[in-house]
């Protein structure tokens, strides 16, 4: 950026960062009403003149950096930037919610990245699949914070000195000011100020008497407020940061009547922030006794979900006592920082297969993953050992399945369910033999069988096609040329999908969030107001009262708190009414007020 | 529950669901009947001429008149009081003008200000009909209305004219909102009942719980407030590109002189709209915080930029633009009110845009 082109507009000028301090001559009494940053002017260059020589040149060289970075610091601190920050995290939000992103929905990435293969490598590229941790967006919220902090670090200060020194004196002209009233009394100045000084105590103004005036502010509640939303702000930053840096997110399938015990080992798939250590996992085991699901029954949304329910047994610790709980949607179990929340469920048929002989060589209960709303399910059946063909060679079997838990009945369709609940469960196999290919090393998915492996080959029926069958509960199948059978046992049992998720620093984003609130509300709501009363004998020997207010921003309340404060002032020091004319209109210095008016318009 | 009761109780339900559409479908009419009210307020007030915004801005150098603008007197006691009272004496800050507010809609007209109360009175019963109609609503579902698109449509409309007619009663300079807000109601009704409409059902599971209603009840608040502040908003637009003009000598079009005249000065309106945002920023804050606690107990974190929640975020960073905006020179004023409606714009995003072409996991129940 060149240095000529950082323009000085007129309202860059410091003291346009304050309402009312524009007036020049309200001086020192307009200043300090805020802690705002005030824009600076850029001066020519920071090194001033450079002396000959070597040592010259370095120091002016050093100056001008010096000059350069301190510049820099100021830009990035103040308000402008932080509000072209502000404006930027808002706009770079955007693409996030329009783009799929690989954090929440992957597959959707993978569909978008196979329907558009010009447009996928430059959104990768742009990191848009994954905008929130991305390059460019992280940028934008560090130099926000980094400006946030520059910022209110000097603010705190200032705000410190503020506290500490006395609201500033009244300034010479008091009609300036956005609110002003004044009447003539028969009271000496000194009981008038006196008076006053009560009053505005009483009022819990802070309050001294300066010359000839005395000089009141009240509302830095306002400021702490706005201090204190900025500074949660941060806080809600780190504990974020924290949250994820040490968070552990992992998916656990268990079918009724099964467990899991907390290990890494244990879980489907898990993942896990940069810090996190495996001792961090908390040490605790539930059994799922049962899964509950309910359904509407009739209207229009008929097979919308009403209830979704696990019960559990669950133990602390190594050896702890066993303890029953419910987990539904909204109700995670809790235990220390983890918490198990309830993300998903389907059925899982038991099916029983026996070998050529007749011994059982399979008998499990099999999880199916739902397609759809009416949870039609599909999965991979995988005997993996102890079944040797009839001819005695030891071999696997596979069988890809598809159930449905309310059939349309025969010939009505295809083989979707109409309803989610278990009305008229029917499950169909297609039966495979020989390799399944899970030796091989590359990790399979339990759900599907990978028919295109060739040394997995399908039983074949009598016209050449892939052996399948339709099965009601307690159904059997026979497989071809006495290879064995399979069957669809009555107990159709139900998994659900747990997520365990442990994240620390959930306190502090809480807190940080209600500090957010409340300081927001107290720099939102309370004012910040000066208030000055002067009182001086007039040539005429009454005393001219003269109240004024100004606020860091216009109000309607100021003028109604001045009015107020000085009914309450003029019940002790009454209007002079026998030698005065009417304080308002022709009065001295109402006249002058008009005067001054006018000149400055 | 035996199998009987459970019918009765659908039954009663199905009433229960019926008599609110009657009620929505009666507040509609009356909403329309406040609407050509208002429109006959308009009409009947664009029969005065004051000019009162050239009147003051021309009166430039002459000393008299300049000294009248900026001298309000407030009388804030009653009575015998005012006469013991010093006056305040008001002066607005250096830089703005001093245009007086207009006299509101009617433009000091009697009947125009007749028809004026007319539609306010309708106003009052079409809200009054259209909260039975929410009502009942919510006691044919039971549970609270905004489980979809429909029900929020017709909760946000109700809570809408109900700031309104709420900052009315707290005796606020706000009637010549009246037909800006009617004609969105309707709108926002007409679409309620025609494209969004669903049938009264309970909710899925992931929508059971308490911070539901809290974070969906003040969402539908600000949303109305917001919506409050960025009709001001932009009257102040309006207003003060029509002052400006005044104010270089320019002659506005008769009816931009007609309308305007009428509305509160530029001033008036940007610190109303400010003061309408400022105000509910803060439980707007909360509203987030609310999400991202129910986001919490629901699906397992409290943030996961989840459409609804970014655009809930961009809204919140709009908003605080805006506001620092304000406090920041060489920004207030238009530029300041051009981010005042980019925020708004992004909340009607998120409440139409991200449920219609986005989804996400706050799409429920068909929309
Ligand atoms: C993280 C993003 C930020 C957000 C969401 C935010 C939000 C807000 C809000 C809502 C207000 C209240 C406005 C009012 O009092 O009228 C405010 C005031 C203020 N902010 Fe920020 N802010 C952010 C960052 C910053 C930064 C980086 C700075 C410094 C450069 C800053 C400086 C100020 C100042 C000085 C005020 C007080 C203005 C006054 O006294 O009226 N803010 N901010």
């Amino acid at each position: 950026m060149s240095k000529t082109t950082t323009g000085t507009t007129a309202d860059e000028t410091p003291a346009a960062g304050h309402p009312g301090a524009a007036d020049d001559d309200l001086g020192a009494a307009g200043s300090q009403l805020s802690t705002a940053p005030t824009e600076t002017a850029v001066p020519g260059s920071f090194g001033g003149n450079r002396a000959p020589g070597l040592a010259g040149r370095l120091a002016w060289t050093g100056r001008e950096i010096i000059g350069w970075v301190r510049w820099f610091w100021r830009q990035l601190t103040s308000m402008r930037v932080a509000l072209l920050l502000l404006f930027l995290l808002s706009l770079g939000a955007i693409p996030g919610s329009l783009i799929p992103q690989n954090g929440s929905d992957a597959l959707k990435v993978e569909t978008f990245r196979q329907a558009h293969k010009t447009l996928a490598p430059i959104y990768d590229k742009l990191g848009l699949f994954h905008v929130y941790s991305s390059v460019w967006f992280s940028a934008i919220y560090i130099l926000l914070f980094v400006s946030l902090i520059g910022c209110i670090v000097p603010r705190t200060w200032q705000f410190t000195g503020q506290l500490r020194s006395r609201p500033p004196g009244a300034p010479r002209r008091l009609t300036r000011l956005p609110a002003y009233a004044t009447w003539r009394t028969a009271a000496t100045p000194e009981e008038v100020r006196e008076a006053a000084l009560t009053v505005l105590k009483q009022r819990r103004f802070r309050a001294h008497v300066e010359g000839d005036a005395v000089a009141a502010e009240k509302g830095y509640l306002r400021e702490a407020g706005n201090l204190v939303f900025h500074i949660a702000l941060i806080v809600m930053l780190i504990a974020f940061a924290w949250g994820q840096l040490f968070k552990t997110e992992g998916n656990k399938l268990v079918v009724e009547g099964d467990g899991f015990t907390n290990t890494l080992t244990q879980y489907d798939d898990f993942k896990s922030g940069n810090l996190f250590n495996d001792d961090d996992l908390a040490p605790f085991s539930f059994n799922l006794k049962n899964f509950t699901a309910t359904y509407e029954r009739n209207g229009p949304n008929k097979g919308t979900a009403r209830t979704f329910q696990a019960a559990i047994d669950y133990s602390v610790g190594a050896d702890g006592k066993a303890r029953h709980d419910v987990i539904k949607v909204n109700h995670p179990l809790e235990i220390g920082d983890a918490k198990v929340y309830l993300v998903s469920h389907g059925y899982a048929p038991t099916v029983t297969v026996r070998d050529g002989k007749g011994d059982v060589v399979y008998h499990q209960a099999v999880p199916l993953l739902p397609l759809d709303s009416n949870e039609t399910s599909q999965g991979a059946i995988k005997v993996m050992d102890g079944y040797t063909d009839p001819q005695g060679k030891s071999e696997q079997l596979g069988f890809a399945a598809f159930f449905v838990p309310t059939f349309a009945g025969a010939g009505q369709g295809s083989m979707f369910s109409q309803f989610p609940g278990l009305d008229f469960p029917v499950l169909a196999l297609g039966a495979y033999h020989g390799d399944l290919g899970v030796d091989a090393g590359v990790p399979q998915n339990v759900y599907q069988l990978d028919t295109k492996n060739p040394n997995l080959k399908p039983f074949k029926d009598a016209k050449g096609n892939i052996f399948k069958g339709r099965l009601l509960p307690g159904e059997t199948m026979k497989l071809p040329n006495g290879a064995g059978s399979v069957t669809f046992d009555k107990d159709i049992k139900e998994w659900a999908g747990f997520q365990i998720v442990q994240q620390p620093g959930n306190g502090w984003a809480l807190t940080g969030a209600v500090a957010a609130i409340v300081g927001l509300a107290g720099s939102l709501f309370i004012q910040r107001r000066r208030v000055w009363v002067r009182a001086v004998r007039g040539a005429d020997g009454a005393t001219v009262v003269e109240m004024a207010g100004l606020g860091r921003s216009e109000s309607a309340k100021l003028p109604e708190e001045i009015g107020d404060l000085a009914a309450l002032v003029h019940d002790k020091a009454p209007t002079q009414t026998d030698t005065a004319p009417e304080p308002d209109g022709e009065s001295g210095s109402d006249a002058r007020a008009v005067a001054e008016g006018a000149e400055n318009n | 529950m035996t199998f009987a009761a459970t019918e009765l109780a659908t039954a009663t339900n199905e009433n229960l669901a019926h008599i609110s559409n009657t009620l929505i479908y009666s507040s509609m009419a009356v909403y329309t009947l406040a609407f050509f009210a208002y429109i006959a307020e308009w009409l009947f007030g664009s029969r005065s001429k004051v000019a009162r915004t050239a009147a003051a801005l021309t009166a430039e150098g002459d000393a008299a008149a300049t000294a009248r603008g900026p001298a309000v007197t407030v009388k804030s006691a009653g009575g015998t009081a005012v006469l013991e009272r010093p006056k305040v004496v008001v002066r607005s800050s250096a830089g703005s003008r001093d245009v007086p507010d207009g006299p509101g809609a009617h433009g000091g007209d009697e009947q125009g200000d007749l028809y004026g109360r007319i539609a306010v009175s309708l106003t009052v019963l079409a809200f009054l009909v259209e909260l039975c109609g929410v009502v009942a609503r919510a006691a044919s579902v039971e549970r609270a209305p905004w489980g979809n698109m429909y029900e929020f449509n017709i909760t946000f409309s109700t809570v809408a004219v109900g700031v309104y007619l709420g900052l009315l009663a707290l005796k606020k300079n706000v009637r010549w909102l009246g037909l800006f807000l009617t004609t969105t109601v309707l709108l926002d009704l007409g679409l309620a009942v025609t494209v969004l409409y669903t049938a009264s059902d309970q909710l899925v599971p992931a929508l059971h719980s308490y911070w539901l209603y809290i974070h969906v009840s003040t969402a539908i608040l600000c949303g109305a407030v917001f919506y409050v502040g960025a009709v001001g908003t932009l009257l102040y637009l309006f207003k003060d590109s029509y002052e400006n003009k005044v104010a270089n000598g320019g002659k506005p079009g008769r009816f931009a002189t007609s309308v305007l005249e009428r509305l509160p000065a530029s001033a008036s309106l940007d610190k109303f709209s400010y003061r309408v945002n400022a105000a509910v920023f803060p439980l707007w804050t909360f509203t987030i915080i609310a999400g991202a606690i129910w986001a919490e107990s629901a699906w397992g974190r409290y943030w996961g930029w989840d459409p609804k929640e970014t655009w809930a975020f961009i809204t919140w960073v709009a908003y605080a633009c805006y506001l620092h905006a304000r406090s920041t020179a060489g920004w207030k004023g238009r530029k300041a009110a051009y981010i005042a409606l980019i925020a708004f714009g992004c909340w009607l995003f998120n409440y139409y845009g991200v449920n219609i072409f986005v989804g996400g996991k706050h799409s429920y129940a068909g929309v």
